[in-house]
Protein backbone atom coordinates (compact mmCIF):
# COMPACT_ATOMS: atom_id res chain seq x y z
CA UNK A 1 0.00 0.00 0.00
CA UNK A 2 2.69 2.23 1.06
CA UNK A 3 4.50 1.08 -2.31
CA UNK A 4 1.58 2.40 -4.19
CA UNK A 5 0.71 5.73 -2.39
CA UNK A 6 5.04 6.38 -3.10
CA UNK A 7 4.19 5.03 -6.76
CA UNK A 8 1.17 7.49 -7.36
CA UNK A 9 2.83 10.62 -6.16
CA UNK A 10 5.75 9.88 -8.37
CA UNK A 11 3.54 10.03 -11.02
CA UNK A 12 1.94 13.07 -10.21
CA UNK A 13 5.77 14.47 -9.96
CA UNK A 14 6.45 13.20 -13.34
CA UNK A 15 3.38 14.78 -14.42
CA UNK A 16 3.76 18.45 -13.01
CA UNK A 17 7.60 18.69 -13.53
CA UNK A 18 8.65 20.28 -17.52
CA UNK A 19 12.40 19.18 -17.31
CA UNK A 20 13.01 16.11 -18.50
CA UNK A 21 15.51 15.39 -16.94
CA UNK A 22 13.31 15.03 -13.31
CA UNK A 23 10.83 13.18 -15.50
CA UNK A 24 13.91 10.20 -16.58
CA UNK A 25 14.99 10.13 -13.13
CA UNK A 26 11.31 9.57 -11.02
CA UNK A 27 10.78 7.52 -13.75
CA UNK A 28 13.21 5.29 -13.12
CA UNK A 29 12.17 5.77 -9.41
CA UNK A 30 8.77 4.74 -10.61
CA UNK A 31 10.53 1.38 -11.82
CA UNK A 32 12.51 0.82 -8.68
CA UNK A 33 8.78 0.85 -6.59
CA UNK A 34 7.43 -1.44 -9.02
CA UNK A 35 10.50 -4.31 -8.76
CA UNK A 36 9.38 -4.10 -4.98
CA UNK A 37 5.75 -4.26 -5.29
CA UNK A 38 7.04 -7.34 -7.76
CA UNK A 39 8.80 -8.61 -5.36
CA UNK A 40 6.61 -8.43 -2.59
CA UNK A 41 4.00 -10.19 -4.85
CA UNK A 42 7.20 -13.04 -5.01
CA UNK A 43 7.61 -12.47 -9.00
CA UNK A 44 11.45 -12.47 -8.65
CA UNK A 45 12.18 -13.10 -11.86
CA UNK A 46 9.94 -10.38 -12.76
CA UNK A 47 11.41 -7.90 -10.27
CA UNK A 48 14.74 -8.44 -11.46
CA UNK A 49 13.87 -7.34 -14.87
CA UNK A 50 12.12 -4.54 -13.83
CA UNK A 51 14.83 -3.64 -11.90
CA UNK A 52 17.84 -3.97 -14.34
CA UNK A 53 15.84 -2.77 -17.59
CA UNK A 54 13.21 -0.50 -16.35
CA UNK A 55 15.15 1.17 -13.61
CA UNK A 56 18.83 0.52 -15.14
CA UNK A 57 19.28 0.50 -18.51
CA UNK A 58 16.30 2.28 -19.94
CA UNK A 59 17.40 5.22 -17.38
CA UNK A 60 20.32 5.69 -19.36
CA UNK A 61 19.30 5.31 -23.00
CA UNK A 62 16.60 7.73 -22.11
CA UNK A 63 19.37 10.11 -20.60
CA UNK A 64 21.37 9.70 -23.62
CA UNK A 65 18.56 10.07 -25.82
CA UNK A 66 17.96 13.40 -23.81
CA UNK A 67 21.39 14.42 -24.55
CA UNK A 68 20.49 14.27 -28.29
CA UNK A 69 17.37 17.08 -28.04
CA UNK A 70 16.53 19.62 -25.41
CA UNK A 71 16.21 19.48 -21.66
CA UNK A 72 12.54 21.15 -21.00
CA UNK A 73 9.27 20.49 -22.79
CA UNK A 74 7.60 22.43 -24.70
CA UNK A 75 4.79 24.70 -23.52
CA UNK A 76 1.23 23.59 -24.59
CA UNK A 77 -0.21 25.56 -27.37
CA UNK A 78 -3.32 23.53 -28.03
CA UNK A 79 -6.32 22.73 -26.63
CA UNK A 80 -6.23 20.30 -23.62
CA UNK A 81 -10.12 19.80 -22.87
CA UNK A 82 -10.12 16.56 -25.69
CA UNK A 83 -7.23 14.53 -24.25
CA UNK A 84 -8.65 14.96 -21.19
CA UNK A 85 -12.23 13.97 -22.15
CA UNK A 86 -10.32 11.02 -24.25
CA UNK A 87 -8.36 10.00 -20.89
CA UNK A 88 -11.44 10.17 -18.72
CA UNK A 89 -13.75 7.83 -20.95
CA UNK A 90 -10.51 5.65 -20.98
CA UNK A 91 -10.26 5.28 -17.55
CA UNK A 92 -13.93 4.47 -16.57
CA UNK A 93 -13.96 2.17 -19.13
CA UNK A 94 -10.90 -0.10 -17.58
CA UNK A 95 -12.50 0.96 -14.19
CA UNK A 96 -15.83 -0.81 -15.60
CA UNK A 97 -13.63 -3.29 -17.03
CA UNK A 98 -12.43 -4.94 -14.01
CA UNK A 99 -16.04 -5.07 -11.96
CA UNK A 100 -16.03 -7.86 -14.67
CA UNK A 101 -12.62 -9.96 -13.18
CA UNK A 102 -13.19 -12.51 -10.79
CA UNK A 103 -12.46 -11.21 -7.03
CA UNK A 104 -8.66 -11.24 -6.29
CA UNK A 105 -7.09 -13.61 -4.73
CA UNK A 106 -9.62 -16.58 -5.99
CA UNK A 107 -8.50 -20.19 -7.22
CA UNK A 108 -10.57 -21.39 -9.40
CA UNK A 109 -10.12 -18.75 -12.43
CA UNK A 110 -9.27 -19.52 -16.11
CA UNK A 111 -6.04 -18.19 -15.67
CA UNK A 112 -5.51 -20.91 -12.87
CA UNK A 113 -7.33 -24.61 -14.77
CA UNK A 114 -5.17 -23.91 -18.00
CA UNK A 115 -2.02 -24.88 -18.18
CA UNK A 116 0.42 -22.92 -15.56
CA UNK A 117 -0.99 -25.92 -12.95
CA UNK A 118 0.56 -28.47 -15.17
CA UNK A 119 3.65 -26.98 -15.66
CA UNK A 120 3.89 -26.66 -11.91
CA UNK A 121 3.69 -30.26 -12.05
CA UNK A 122 5.74 -31.55 -14.60
CA UNK A 123 8.64 -29.28 -15.02
CA UNK A 124 10.69 -30.83 -12.77
CA UNK A 125 10.47 -34.34 -14.21
CA UNK A 126 10.71 -33.02 -17.38
CA UNK A 127 13.23 -30.76 -17.44
CA UNK A 128 14.79 -31.34 -14.03
CA UNK A 129 15.19 -27.21 -13.92
CA UNK A 130 14.35 -26.15 -10.69
CA UNK A 131 12.97 -22.10 -11.56
CA UNK A 132 9.94 -23.19 -13.10
CA UNK A 133 9.94 -19.66 -14.70
CA UNK A 134 12.90 -20.73 -16.53
CA UNK A 135 11.79 -23.84 -17.82
CA UNK A 136 8.33 -22.49 -19.26
CA UNK A 137 10.57 -19.31 -20.85
CA UNK A 138 13.26 -21.47 -22.57
CA UNK A 139 11.48 -24.70 -22.64
CA UNK A 140 7.84 -24.96 -23.15
CA UNK A 141 7.40 -21.39 -24.36
CA UNK A 142 11.33 -21.76 -25.96
CA UNK A 143 9.70 -20.17 -29.46
CA UNK A 144 8.01 -17.28 -27.95
CA UNK A 145 11.25 -16.26 -26.26
CA UNK A 146 12.79 -16.84 -29.69
CA UNK A 147 10.15 -14.15 -30.90
CA UNK A 148 11.55 -11.94 -28.17
CA UNK A 149 14.84 -12.11 -29.05
CA UNK A 150 14.45 -11.58 -32.26
CA UNK A 151 12.48 -8.14 -31.29
CA UNK A 152 15.28 -6.84 -29.56
CA UNK A 153 17.33 -7.55 -32.70
CA UNK A 154 14.68 -5.89 -34.67
CA UNK A 155 15.29 -2.76 -32.34
CA UNK A 156 18.82 -2.81 -32.62
CA UNK A 157 18.94 -3.66 -36.28
CA UNK A 158 16.66 -0.17 -36.52
CA UNK A 159 18.82 2.39 -34.17
CA UNK A 160 21.70 1.54 -36.14
CA UNK A 161 19.50 2.09 -39.08
CA UNK A 162 19.20 5.72 -38.09
CA UNK A 163 21.65 6.70 -35.44
CA UNK A 164 25.12 5.20 -37.02
CA UNK A 165 27.08 7.93 -38.71
CA UNK A 166 28.03 6.70 -42.39
CA UNK A 167 31.08 7.39 -43.83
CA UNK A 168 29.94 8.67 -46.97
CA UNK A 169 31.48 12.32 -48.39
CA UNK A 170 28.94 14.97 -48.31
CA UNK A 171 29.42 16.58 -51.97
CA UNK B 1 43.91 14.58 -12.51
CA UNK B 2 40.12 15.85 -12.16
CA UNK B 3 38.07 15.90 -9.66
CA UNK B 4 36.03 12.55 -10.53
CA UNK B 5 38.96 10.36 -8.12
CA UNK B 6 36.52 8.93 -6.21
CA UNK B 7 34.63 7.67 -9.21
CA UNK B 8 36.93 6.48 -11.39
CA UNK B 9 38.18 4.69 -8.16
CA UNK B 10 34.86 3.37 -7.38
CA UNK B 11 34.04 2.23 -11.09
CA UNK B 12 37.07 0.30 -11.07
CA UNK B 13 36.53 -1.64 -7.79
CA UNK B 14 32.92 -2.28 -9.08
CA UNK B 15 33.08 -3.11 -12.28
CA UNK B 16 34.72 -6.91 -11.82
CA UNK B 17 31.69 -7.75 -9.50
CA UNK B 18 29.40 -6.26 -11.74
CA UNK B 19 30.25 -8.71 -14.81
CA UNK B 20 30.85 -11.44 -12.13
CA UNK B 21 26.61 -10.45 -11.47
CA UNK B 22 25.70 -10.50 -14.71
CA UNK B 23 27.27 -14.19 -15.17
CA UNK B 24 26.04 -15.63 -11.76
CA UNK B 25 22.60 -14.12 -12.86
CA UNK B 26 23.09 -16.24 -16.45
CA UNK B 27 24.22 -19.59 -15.07
CA UNK B 28 21.76 -19.86 -12.05
CA UNK B 29 19.25 -18.90 -13.76
CA UNK B 30 18.03 -23.05 -13.51
CA UNK B 31 17.76 -22.49 -9.88
CA UNK B 32 16.65 -19.09 -8.62
CA UNK B 33 15.93 -15.41 -10.39
CA UNK B 34 17.68 -14.69 -13.79
CA UNK B 35 18.32 -15.93 -16.95
CA UNK B 36 20.00 -14.50 -20.29
CA UNK B 37 17.72 -11.46 -20.16
CA UNK B 38 18.82 -10.10 -16.90
CA UNK B 39 22.16 -11.14 -17.34
CA UNK B 40 22.65 -9.62 -20.91
CA UNK B 41 21.49 -6.13 -19.43
CA UNK B 42 23.71 -6.18 -16.30
CA UNK B 43 26.56 -6.85 -18.32
CA UNK B 44 25.75 -3.71 -21.05
CA UNK B 45 25.18 -1.73 -17.70
CA UNK B 46 28.67 -2.50 -16.64
CA UNK B 47 30.09 -1.46 -20.31
CA UNK B 48 27.97 1.85 -19.65
CA UNK B 49 29.21 2.76 -16.09
CA UNK B 50 32.86 2.20 -18.06
CA UNK B 51 31.97 4.54 -20.68
CA UNK B 52 30.53 7.05 -18.25
CA UNK B 53 33.77 7.16 -16.06
CA UNK B 54 36.46 6.89 -18.52
CA UNK B 55 35.39 8.42 -21.41
CA UNK B 56 34.17 6.98 -24.95
CA UNK B 57 37.32 6.32 -26.49
CA UNK B 58 38.92 4.27 -23.75
CA UNK B 59 35.73 2.45 -23.35
CA UNK B 60 35.84 1.22 -27.14
CA UNK B 61 39.61 -0.23 -26.68
CA UNK B 62 38.40 -2.53 -24.06
CA UNK B 63 34.57 -2.82 -25.46
CA UNK B 64 35.36 -2.23 -29.66
CA UNK B 65 31.75 -1.31 -30.83
CA UNK B 66 32.07 -3.76 -33.93
CA UNK B 67 31.89 -6.79 -31.38
CA UNK B 68 29.11 -5.40 -29.66
CA UNK B 69 27.34 -5.13 -33.25
CA UNK B 70 28.48 -8.36 -34.35
CA UNK B 71 27.10 -9.92 -31.10
CA UNK B 72 23.44 -8.56 -32.10
CA UNK B 73 22.82 -11.21 -35.14
CA UNK B 74 24.98 -13.70 -32.88
CA UNK B 75 23.10 -14.72 -30.73
CA UNK B 76 19.88 -14.90 -32.72
CA UNK B 77 21.91 -17.40 -34.54
CA UNK B 78 22.83 -19.44 -31.79
CA UNK B 79 19.10 -19.60 -30.87
CA UNK B 80 18.11 -20.28 -34.53
CA UNK B 81 20.24 -22.96 -35.03
CA UNK B 82 19.97 -24.48 -31.97
CA UNK B 83 16.31 -25.02 -32.91
CA UNK B 84 17.22 -26.49 -36.78
CA UNK B 85 19.40 -29.06 -34.99
CA UNK B 86 16.59 -30.29 -33.16
CA UNK B 87 14.04 -30.31 -36.35
CA UNK B 88 17.47 -32.16 -37.78
CA UNK B 89 17.47 -34.95 -36.07
CA UNK B 90 13.57 -35.49 -35.85
CA UNK B 91 12.33 -33.80 -33.03
CA UNK B 92 10.51 -30.61 -32.71
CA UNK B 93 11.70 -27.34 -33.47
CA UNK B 94 13.70 -26.72 -30.37
CA UNK B 95 13.43 -30.03 -28.74
CA UNK B 96 16.04 -29.73 -26.52
CA UNK B 97 15.69 -34.04 -26.45
CA UNK B 98 17.86 -34.07 -29.26
CA UNK B 99 20.89 -32.69 -27.85
CA UNK B 100 21.47 -35.25 -24.83
CA UNK B 101 19.55 -38.28 -24.16
CA UNK B 102 20.41 -38.87 -20.81
CA UNK B 103 17.21 -38.15 -18.91
CA UNK B 104 17.30 -34.17 -18.73
CA UNK B 105 20.34 -33.47 -19.59
CA UNK B 106 19.04 -32.66 -22.85
CA UNK B 107 16.79 -29.93 -21.29
CA UNK B 108 19.71 -28.74 -19.02
CA UNK B 109 22.18 -28.11 -22.27
CA UNK B 110 19.54 -26.68 -24.58
CA UNK B 111 18.72 -24.04 -21.84
CA UNK B 112 22.03 -23.20 -21.49
CA UNK B 113 23.09 -22.91 -25.07
CA UNK B 114 19.69 -20.80 -26.00
CA UNK B 115 20.16 -18.36 -22.74
CA UNK B 116 23.24 -17.96 -24.04
CA UNK B 117 22.21 -16.96 -26.99
CA UNK B 118 19.73 -14.39 -25.87
CA UNK B 119 22.59 -12.73 -23.71
CA UNK B 120 24.69 -12.33 -26.49
CA UNK B 121 21.61 -10.92 -28.67
CA UNK B 122 20.81 -8.73 -25.87
CA UNK B 123 24.38 -7.33 -24.16
CA UNK B 124 25.09 -6.73 -27.80
CA UNK B 125 21.96 -4.55 -28.45
CA UNK B 126 21.70 -2.45 -25.63
CA UNK B 127 25.59 -1.86 -26.00
CA UNK B 128 25.25 -0.77 -29.42
CA UNK B 129 22.46 1.42 -28.66
CA UNK B 130 24.18 3.40 -26.13
CA UNK B 131 27.00 3.39 -28.24
CA UNK B 132 24.77 5.07 -31.37
CA UNK B 133 22.82 7.54 -28.61
CA UNK B 134 26.37 8.62 -27.45
CA UNK B 135 28.35 8.95 -31.03
CA UNK B 136 25.89 11.37 -32.16
CA UNK B 137 26.96 14.86 -30.49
Amino acid sequence: MILLTLMAIVVIGIIRFKNLFNVIILGSIYSFLMASILLVLDAVDVALTEASVGAGISTVLMLSALYLTKRNENPITHNQIWPLLIALITGALLVFGTYGMPEFGIINTPMHNHVGGEYLARSISDTGIENVVTSVLASYRGFDTLGEVTVIFTAAIGIIAILKKTKTKVK
Amino acid sequence: MRLDVILRIATKIFLPFIFMFAIYVQLHGDFGPGGGFQAGVILAAGVVLYTITFGERKAKEYFPEKLFEIMIPVGVLIFLLTGLYSLIHGYNFLDYTAISHHGTHGQHLGVLIIEMGVLITVSGSMVTIFYNFINRD
